[in-house]
Order: C-alpha cells, then structure tokens, then sequence
C-alpha cells in the first residue's frame, strides 16, 4: 500500500516544517485512509560530515589491517586536545579519534560519522568504544549501516565518500548535518488505500485528501506542467481492440513521447533514488527510475522502450491464441486471448507483442544501459482488461493496482511530459516535438454527471447539511456542481474520481468532509421481532444439555482429506462420499469438505489425547457438506432486478446439501482414579444417552434400533429414527480399526444427530396430560427372553399390554447365565401402575399384570420367570 | 410389635402397696425432692436419666407412695399434703424434663460432631462439560439483537457466488471481490465455474433475508464465514461473524450509530462512545469502519480521557476497531427486490472471535479454533 514521506507531501501541500507522522495519519485517516504502519525517521543523533585529516593503518593478529584515524567533525563536535594515554595520528588538532575497518578512502576525503548518541537502523545505538587498542569516539559509515543498501561503486565494499556514489556531486563541510544530506530524518506514514480511490495511490491524490482533512493549502502538480499535445509524425499507434471485455475498449488512449539523446550513463538524482527507496521502490536506472517517480507522484503509471528495439507502428490488441511474451521480470509466460497486449512489427514474424497492457512489459523492447533513445508510453487502460491479466498471470504490479482502481484519464500527456522532462533534465537529449496521443471514440472517457437532491445527504445520513455544505463539500473534492432546479443539483465529478457514479456516493462524500463525527446517535424501534427462532432455541438447549452431561463444546474446521473417508470405514456406495471439494485449499492435502461431523472431531479428539488428557467428552455443532448426486454449477443472474423464483430455486438446487449435525465423542475414563472408587468409562451407552439428550432437548421423541453404520462397531451401533422412520442419526462404540486409527482410548464411543431433522419433528406444543392423585400400584416383572430380543420389544410389549394404566416402565435389571439359559437373559422391570379415574383394584392390577405377561408371549416369546 | 417389659409409669398403686407409706412432712419431701434433682443433675446420659425418673417418679418413688397414701389421710390434711406433694413432684418433673432436653441436644450434637465429613473432598462424581466461549458469545450477542426486537437470521455456509458478491455490488472484476481471500468451491470436472464459494461474509443471509422476508427488515445474521488467511495468533481461516441489517422507511446513518451505540453498551459496559471512520464496501453507501471506544482503560471515562499507552486493549490509540458499516447500497436493494426509493437502511458486521480476544483477554487464536478442552473448560457454561 501507498508509503507517503512527509517531505514529499509537502510538495503538494502546506505541511509545516516539524508536521508528524502521527498528525498526518490521524488526518488522513478522518477522510477515510487508513493507516497502515508509520515509518520513523531511520537516524537520530549526531550524524555529520567529518573530514579524514590523517590515518595510520595497523595490522592486526587475525590478519585484518585497520584505519586509526584523526577526523575532523566540526567545531561543534570536536574534542580540543587528544587522550594522552591514546593520541590519535597526525599533528594534534581539535578532531575525534575513530577507528574504520574500510580502505576505499584516505586522508582528505569528507566521509560520514555517527557520533555517540547516534541511533542507526536496527536500532543500533553508537557509543565510545575500545576497539584494536584504541578508543574509538564515533563510527564512519556504510550504506549498509544508514539503511541505504548496499552503495554505488567502490563504496559497495567500504564506506560512503562524499561526492562519490550516494553522494556525488554532493559538496559538504565537516560538521554538516548528515542526516538531512542523505535524507534520513524523513519520516513516512503508509496508508491503506479501499479499492474504489484509485487517486489515493499518488502523491497528488493523498495530498489532496490532507488538504480536505486539514484545509491546508494545495496545490495540484498536474496543473504545473504543460502537458504533451498531441501531433503528427509521432510513432504511429494503432488501437485495435477487436474483442472488448463487457463492451469496453481495452485501451482508450495511448500517449507516446520520445526522448532522444540520453546520456546511458547518467544516473538518476540521489533524491528520486531516496524517495523512491522511501516509498517502496528500488532505484534502478534514471529511465526507470523517473517513470516510476512520476508514477508514485501523479498516479499515471508509465512504460519506457527502448526506441532502437521497438519496430513501429505500434499495435495495442488482443493476443493472439498460443501467443508468448517473455516479461520484464524475465519470466516467459503463455498469453490468453482475453489479454490485451502492445505490440510491434518486430521479431520474427512482424508482428511481436512487448508487454501486457498496464501490467508489465515485455524484456525485448526494455530499456538497457545502452539506452539513447526512449519512448515513454501513458495509456489509458480498461480497469477490468487490466485486473484479469493481473489475476491471470498473478502479477499484482504497480501498474496493475493503479489501472485496476481507475487513473484519471486526463493525466497521459501530462504525466509523459513530466517523465520526459525529468529525463531531460538529469540525463540529457531532448524531447521529440512529435507526440503521438491516439484515442477511441469519445475518449478521453470523464465522469458522467450525476444527479443530486440538495436534501439527500440529509435522509440518508440525518445531519440537516446546509445547501453550502452540500456544494462546498463536493466543489472541494472537483466536483462541478450546477443547479439543476426543483432542489436538484447536477454534480461532474472530476476526472480522477471514477467511482463517483450515483448520488449515494456523493452523499459519502458530503458526509466525510463535513465529519462523521457530526452524525448523531438515534436508536431506531424495530416493529418488534418474534424472539428465537424454536430451531435456534433447540440449538442452545442441545448444547447446554450435553455441557450439563458432562460434555465440553469445542470447535474444528470443516476442511478434511480424502484419506478420511476410508478412516471412517465408510462403504464405496455412502453419501457420505459424495464430497465437496475446493478449488484452492488452505492445505494442499485437505481439499474437501466434511461429510459428516465427526470426520473432523475426531482428530480434535486425538489432538487432546496427544495433548495429555486421559479421556475425552467432547461435541460440537456445525454443518456436514454433502454434494448434490449430480452436481450443476450454481447460476449468476443479474443484478438489475431480483431473479426469477426458478432461478433463486436453481441456486438452492446447485448448492451441496448443508446439514446441521451435532456430534460427541466420549472416550476412556469418565473420572480419573476418585476417593469414593472407579466412576467407570465412557461408553457407547453414554454416547446413544448423549443423543437422546439431545433429542430430549429439541423436544423430538425418537426411537432407538440396532443397526450396522460406519463408523460404528457393527454390534454397538444404535440408529436413531423419528415415527415415521427417518433416520435422524447413530451412536454407540466406534469400530476398533477406527478407534485405533485415530489412536483413542479402546471401546471409543461417538454420536452425530441431524439436529434440524430434530427440530422439525419436534411438536410445536406439547399438549398438557392431568396429575392423576389417584394411588400408584408396583408391580415387578421379570421375563426370559431370547439373547437377541431388544429390551425396547420388551418393553414396547409391556406398555402396550397393561394400557392406559401403565404409568412407567422401568427396566432394572439384566441377567445371564446358568439360570436362565443358554441363549436366553432375563429381563426385569419395574412398572407403576395408576388410573386418572380411580383407585386400582385388585382386580384391575391383576388383570393389568396378566395383560402384560401376555403382550410379552405374544410379542417376542417372553416367559415369566418363576 | 414390640413386647414391653417394663410396667409404664403411673401403673396402678396396688401394684406397689407392699412398701410403707412415707412421712408426708416438708422435711421429708423435701429430702425426697432434693435426692431427685441431685440424681437428675447427675445422670450423664439420657440412659441414666431414665432411670432416675424411675427412681424418683416410678409408682415405687417416695413421691409417688406419698401421693397416694395421701387420701388415707385424715381430710383436713389432705389439702396441704396434696400441695405439698404436687409440687415437690411437679419441680421434680421438671427438672428431669429440664436434664432430658440437655442431655438429649448434647447427645445429638455428639452424634452429628462424629458424622463429620471432609467437605473438601471433591465432589464431582460426574465430570463437568463446558460450552465453547464463541458459541456462548454469539447466543448473548443475538440476546442482545432479540431485546432490540430484532430477529436472528441464518444462511448456507457454502454459498453462491449470486449471493456472496453479485448480489452484494461486488463486481465481478472489482478489486474488492479478489481482496475477499475467496475459498472457491470446484466444478462437477475439479475446476473452476461452479458459481460457489465458501461465504466470506455473512451478508449472503441478508441477501436471503430481504429477498425471502422482504421489508420492514430488522435481522441479526451470526454465523461462521471463511477466508484464505493463514492461521496464525490473530487470523483464523475459519471465523465468526456478526451482521446486521436494518431496512426500513426513513432510517438514517444516525440510526446506524445508534445501533452500534447500544450494541457496544451491551458487550463492553460503560458509556458506550462508537466512532465512524470513512471506508468503503460494496454493500453500502456511504461506508464507514467503527471503532468502539476502548472499555479496558481510562479511555473508557469518554473523549476527554487520553487511553493508556501500555493498554493492551486499544494498544494506548482509546478505540478498538470493530469491522465495517454503513448505509446499504440502492443496487444491493434492488437485486434483493426492495424499491430504494422508498426503503433505505444500514448494515454493519463484527468478528465475534475479536471481540472475544479483547472482552476475555485470549491472548491466541490458536486456542480458540484448536479444540483443546481445556480452553472451553476455563469457561464452563457462561461467559
């Protein structure tokens, strides 16, 4: 994001000398860019020019020789007499004593000295220091050592000489302030910029901003330059776009400069390199290095060829199919024929594209230091032909990121005019009087005006705005504005505000300049809702019923491998196969989405196994995926209006099935080892316990059946069905090559419910049944059965043939063994007997009990047990 | 049925006429009544105290044969020998009765001191679950909404494309839509086109909400959303959002603060002080980021307090930054079957995982979306 030194700003605007980096973030962040990082000043201390005046060197044991020198720092800064127990070398003069491991200098030479006090980048604080037998009073400095990479020349292998590399051409006297010479006090704020203020990526933009925030003075840099008008004989440009995206031509207008004459030598000024180092950008060559600098100043992103490379006419057009480009960053990359392109009449077959339209360009036309001749393209491009290409080819540029956010299409002949004078001026040649600036139809494409009631600021935002704040708010920002009668205002935004397309944006704007902190706080009364949804309820009784049971909610993500699938045992034919699957995953190797909840519970499971707990009651609440069997990809309509029924229909259809499952897994020892002795361990009855909770809770009554389900234990799985048999989830011990696989404690019991299935079952009123206060009769039973009768038939049996007198039916007891025997248990319930219409007779309890034992013969063969 | 052995007391006289009738004389009841106190004060049990009421009020007593040789005496003397007796025997009475009581609720109070357990013992024979504190969040800050009369709207976590951006003015090749980290869902053939994605926001609900509902509209959208972020101490992929969504006749950005002003009163306490920064969201206009006034600092006494710098809530700046709002765009209206003209309204959204770091102080992500029981524990049941 845009890094704004502050001297620069003030190019652009009134900034007062001593302005921080904390005030202008704060102002620019009330006109809506944020802040991002502030960027201190990288020195501060005494950092100033010295002047070498004499140096010995001394080798030293470990083979290095160093410099012990005598160095004058300015009257302010020099010490009057040496240390007599450390004299420095040469004749005694007022100076400092420093030592320096480098030898691309020597006597004479200005050089830079960091004082103690000093704090360099890293920080890195400088004091007095005994160093090689002598005291060293300062440190004489590398780039490096400043921040400033690695140097020009020989100073890339010792430290920085003034008038040379960084600073040449730089006069100085010792005792200077060399803070401001190589322009390290500056500090700089970085802002965020939202994607619709393309302007804000520019100097000029975000100076205008701090103007609005602030009322300080600005002035627009793009009104101090000339700009290039077009002519005949420049180089040819030819706009062919034959296949526009959504109807837009790729590029509407193509400036092309020529400067001829340039020194190839010349390098750009060491305050461009700065500022370009300072907002982000490494310096390269005085060509790329201005089009880049007029880029960050204006926000017109710029391309320089090489004039000798390029082959005229120039062609903007689509690629061709199969069509290759190798790019600047010396990358060959495959074109697509959405990609708009320049291209040349070079190459092999004449017709030779060198660079994707405000993206990048392309190796074959770059400038090189062997550049005389340059053309300096500013285009207007397409946001949209631009933001594919970048996308497409992943090259977020910085020209990318401007065209994508929309330049101000008035800014190519000034921001090509500025470049080449800039060119001009620090590296010779001239300007070619012929200029080239073809345009479609119609372009330079403005702001269409927008029409504005002066009273809408005030109904969407409710602060009675004055008509001159109405005005003078959106003339401050470029706006024309003129009456258009009956209250209404026809407002042109200005040319580098493209996202000002309906008077809702102009009301934001109205709105930020006059404050938001001028809105004021009004509770609105909604009509009056109906309360929680009785899903939504249903949802938190389930869950705080399994908290009360012992159970800890946690939370997983749904993303799981395809491995899983097979972990759970799950049969080739399972639903829970069909998977969704996602195009670009956090994890290579965890692409789809659960099937079912437990898919990513369990391994929270073994997670918490892995990080010391025994034993594990946990569940959670979240949706399994299921893919539609035949899956179709969702529609996109319009958004003019609402879609059709069928098509929002067609939309629900294409979407994957979304199940609100909740799951336990309940594992090893309910209880470490207690006092009052083993409370046991977690079992498939806790978990088909744990899912009648949960139905209980939901308010849905649900029956209970063995059943053979993955990833159960084919033995110990319970399938839970409503009345009328839709199977609303299972629970029991998992299967032991599951247990195993996932490394839990052995006889691992799990349950996953379909919650909302629950829910819609459950009675939305539950009808209310008398306290009969008649007397209750116990009655006892204990039956033989065969093993493989389910206590539920027994039961079931039981309650249908006592009747209405059957209060309850507990069963209390379950036995095996010699006394009944083999293939055979005994089952005993106890069941309480009442009437609503009387007290019980003997008669009636004796009939009662007959009637049970009966229902018991006829429905499952159970015998009395004597 | 118990057989008793012992005669009751007050037993007829003729069982016991074999000893001679005692002297009925002040001195000698006295005496009688002296004894009986003296044995009553004795007695260390209620055990030996019955026996002393044997002794001194059993039919074989001296009071009691004084009693009863009381009517073989001459008439005149009856009287005062009747009152002299009954009232040795009524101090009698009482004083045992008296003792009775003592001894009795010192024997309890020795009983109870020996069935003293160690209350400090654990007593959780069944373990104690927890719920997770995001969830436990989430229901309050709906609880919150629902006193507002708002309502709680829910919606598919793998969402169309229509409604996640489309519908929401995010164009197609606007770079707000790729700024969205977007998990895509894949096409029937593994690649790109199947016009779905993982929601990144939960605004698709209010999509589905004014489409399905329509207005007057006032509705609260929770739920979890997804974005490519790594995860890391402050960044989940997998996350809690909070929008909500008010579309009526007349509402205005005032309303908006409004809203968030009571919003941030319910979840943080104190005077509840919202600010509005510019921004922009495709969904609204005008947009604006809302910070909260910090709660943990002096900043919380109002604009005129300075933050500390050391706060670890507001990172010393007196605001917390809390998501995005404004007022909802006409062209998200009109995809959603709503006549700008006549309806207008705002939406806002808020990270509930944020607002848990701040309010709890969790110091890690990771602690939150791991599982790791402990940390739902800490929390039990409320938050």
């Amino acid at each position: 994001m845009p890094r704004i030194p502050l001297t620069w700003l003030a190019d652009h605007v009134d900034l007062p000398t001593g302005t921080s980096a904390e005030s202008v973030a704060a102002a620019l962040v009330s006109v809506g860019l944020e802040e991002e990082a502030i960027w201190p000043a990288q020195v501060t201390g005494p950092l100033v020019v010295g002047r070498v005046l004499d140096l010995v060197k001394e080798p030293q044991k470990n083979g290095k020789t160093i410099n012990w020198c005598r160095v004058d720092v300015g009257p302010e800064h020099n010490e009057e007499l040496d240390s007599p127990k450390d004299p420095q070398p040469g004749e005694e003069r007022p100076s400092r004593g420093i030592i320096c491991g480098a030898h691309n200098f020597e006597p004479g030479d200005l050089v830079i000295v960091s004082l103690p006090g000093t704090v360099l980048p890293g920080p890195f604080p400088i004091a007095a220091r005994k160093t090689y037998g002598h005291v060293s009073d300062g440190m004489i400095c590398s780039t490096a050592e400043l921040g400033l990479g690695e140097g020009i020349g020989p100073e890339t292998e010792g430290i920085i000489v003034v008038g040379k590399g960084t600073l040449a051409g730089v006069e100085a006297e010792p005792g200077d302030d060399a803070i401001a010479l190589l322009g390290l006090g500056d500090e700089v704020v970085e802002i965020n910029v939202t994607p619709d203020r393309g302007y804000a990526f520019s100097m000029r933009g975000v100076a205008r901003e701090y103007s609005h925030a602030t009322g300080a003075a600005f002035t627009d840099p793009a009104e101090r330059i000339e700009g290039a008008v077009g002519t005949r004989g420049g180089i040819p440009v030819q706009l062919r776009d034959e296949s526009p995206i959504r109807g837009r031509a790729g590029c509407s207008r193509f400036v092309a400069v020529e400067v001829r004459g340039v020194d190839p030598q010349a390098a750009s000024p060491r305050w461009i390199q700065q500022r370009l180092a300072q907002a982000g950008m490494r310096p390269i060559s005085l060509i790329v290095d201005v089009t880049n600098y007029v880029m960050l100043d204006l926000g017109q992103p710029l391309h320089a060829y090489d004039s000798h490379q390029l082959v005229g006419p120039i062609v903007v057009r689509r690629a061709h199919e199969g069509e290759m480009l190798e790019t600047l960053d010396d990358k060959p990359r495959a074109l697509a024929p959405e990609d708009l392109v320049i291209a040349d009449c070079g190459g092999e077959s004449g017709d030779r594209a060198i660079g994707i339209a405000g993206v990048m360009g392309g190796a074959s036309t770059e400038v090189s230091a062997e550049t005389v001749n340059v053309i300096i393209e500013a285009a207007s491009f397409d946001p949209v032909t631009v933001a594919r290409s970048a996308r497409r080819h992943r090259l977020p540029s910085e020209a990318s990121k401007r065209f994508e956010r929309g330049v101000d299409p008035l800014l190519p002949p000034i921001a090509a005019m500025r470049a080449a004078q800039l060119i001009v001026e620090h590296g010779g040649g001239e300007i070619d009087h012929r200029v080239t600036d073809e345009r479609v139809d119609g372009a330079p494409f403005l702001p269409a005006p927008i029409s504005l009631a002066v009273t809408d600021a005030e109904r969407v935002v409710g602060v009675a705005y004055t008509p001159e704040q109405v005005r003078g708010s959106l003339e401050t920002i470029g706006c024309t504005v003129e009456d258009a009668g009956d209250g209404e205002l026809s407002v042109t935004p200005p040319a580098w505000r493209p996202d000002l397309t309906i008077a809702e944006d102009l009301v934001e704007e109205i709105a930020r300049l006059v404050g938001y902190d001028q809105i004021p706080s009004v509770l609105p009364q909604a009509p009056g809702g109906r309360g929680l949804t009785r899903a939504q309820r249903a949802r938190r009784a389930a869950r705080t019923a399994l908290a009360e049971a012992g159970l800890v909610e946690v939370t997983s993500y749904p993303f799981v491998a395809p491995g899983v699938l097979d972990d759970l045992q799950l049969p080739e034919d399972d639903e829970r196969r069909r998977t969704v699957r996602l195009l670009n995953p956090l994890a290579e190797d965890e692409p789809l989405l659960r099937t079912d909840l437990l898919q990513t519970l369990l391994p929270v499971a073994r997670r918490n196994l892995g990080r010391g707990e025994d034993a594990l009651a946990i569940f959670q609440l979240a949706p399994a995926f299921i893919a539609r069997e035949e899956p179709t990809p969702a529609p996109i309509p319009g958004v003019d209006a609402v879609p059709a029924a069928q098509e929002l229909a067609a939309i629900d259809a294409a979407l994957p099935e979304q199940r609100a499952q909740i799951a336990a897994v309940l594992a090893g020892p309910r209880r470490g080892a207690t006092w009052f002795g083993d409370a046991g361990s977690w079992d498939w009855a806790d978990a088909i316990d744990a899912a009648r909770r949960v139905a209980a809770a939901s308010g849905a009554e649900v029956l209970v059946a063995a059943a053979e389900h993955a990833p159960f234990h084919p033995g110990r799985c319970a399938r839970l069905t409503l009345a009328d048999g839709t199977v609303v989830g299972h629970a029991g011990e998992l299967h032991p090559r599951v247990v195993k696989t996932f490394g839990l404690p052995a006889r691992a019991s799990a349950m996953v419910v379909a919650i909302d299935a629950l829910v819609a079952a459950a009675p939305a009123v539950i009808a209310a049944e008398a306290v009969s206060t008649y007397p209750v009769a116990k009655e006892d039973f204990a039956f033989v059965v065969a093993s493989d009768v389910p206590a539920a038939a027994v039961e079931g049996a039981l309650l249908a043939g006592i009747g209405d007198v059957a209060e309850s039916v507990e069963l209390f007891d379950v036995y095996t063994g010699e006394q009944v025997g083999e293939g055979k248990k005994s089952l005993a319930f106890a069941v309480r007997l009442r009437s609503s219409e009387g007290t019980l007779s003997a008669e009636e309890i004796r009939s009662a009990r007959e009637r049970a034992i009966a229902a018991v013969d006829a429905a499952v063969g159970g015998v009395l047990r004597a | 049925m118990l057989v008793t052995t012992t005669p009751p007391d007050g037993a007829p006289a003729s069982a016991v006429g074999d000893a001679p009738a005692p002297e009925i004389s002040e001195e000698a009841i006295g005496r009688a009544v002296e004894a009986a106190l003296a044995a009553a004060a004795a007695a260390a049990t209620t055990a030996e105290l019955k026996q002393v009421r044997i002794e001194h009020t059993g039919d074989a007593s001296v009071i009691s044969r004084a009693n009863a040789s009381i009517k073989s005496l001459p008439k005149d003397q009856r009287a005062s020998a009747g009152k002299l007796v009954g009232q040795a025997k009524g101090r009698v009475f009482q004083a045992v009765s008296a003792r009775q009581d003592e001894l009795a609720a010192a024997e309890e109070e020795a009983a109870l001191a020996s069935e003293t357990v160690d209350v400090t013992l654990p007593t959780d024979r069944r373990p104690r679950g927890a719920r997770h504190p995001l969830t436990t969040l989430a229901d309050r800050i709906a609880d919150i909404f629902i006193g507002m009369g708002w309502e709680i709207a829910e919606g598919p976590e793998v969402e169309a494309e229509w409604f996640n951006f489309d519908a929401l003015n995010f164009d197609a090749d606007h770079p707000a839509r790729q700024m969205q980290d977007t998990f895509y869902v894949a096409g029937p053939d593994g690649a790109a086109g199947s016009g779905q994605v993982l929601r990144t926001h939960t605004s698709p609900v209010q999509a589905r909400a004014l489409i399905e509902r329509g207005v007057p509209l006032y509705i609260a959208c929770p739920g979890t959303v997804f974005r490519t972020d790594e995860l890391d101490a402050t960044h989940t992929p997998v996350f809690t959002q909070v929008e909500g969504l008010a579309i009526d006749k007349g509402l205005t950005m005032a309303n908006l603060v409004g809203t968030l002003d009571t919003l941030a009163e319910a979840l943080f306490g104190g005077a509840p002080i919202t600010r509005l920064r510019p921004s922009y969201f495709p969904f609204t206009e005008p947009s604006a980021e809302m910070d909260f006034r910090c709660f943990s600092c002096d900043a919380r006494e109002g604009l005129d307090h300075d933050a500390d710098p050391a706060c670890r809530v507001c990172g010393g700046t007196g605001w917390i930054e809390m998501g995005g709002c404004g007022m909802v765009n006409p062209a998200v209206l009109r995809a959603c079957g709503v006549d700008p003209e006549e309806y207008q309204g705002f939406a806002f959204g808020l990270g509930i995982e944020r607002i848990l770091m701040l309010r709890n102080g969790v110091g890690d992500m990771h602690d939150m979306v791991e599982g790791d029981v402990r940390f739902s524990q800490h929390y039990g049941t409320e938050i």
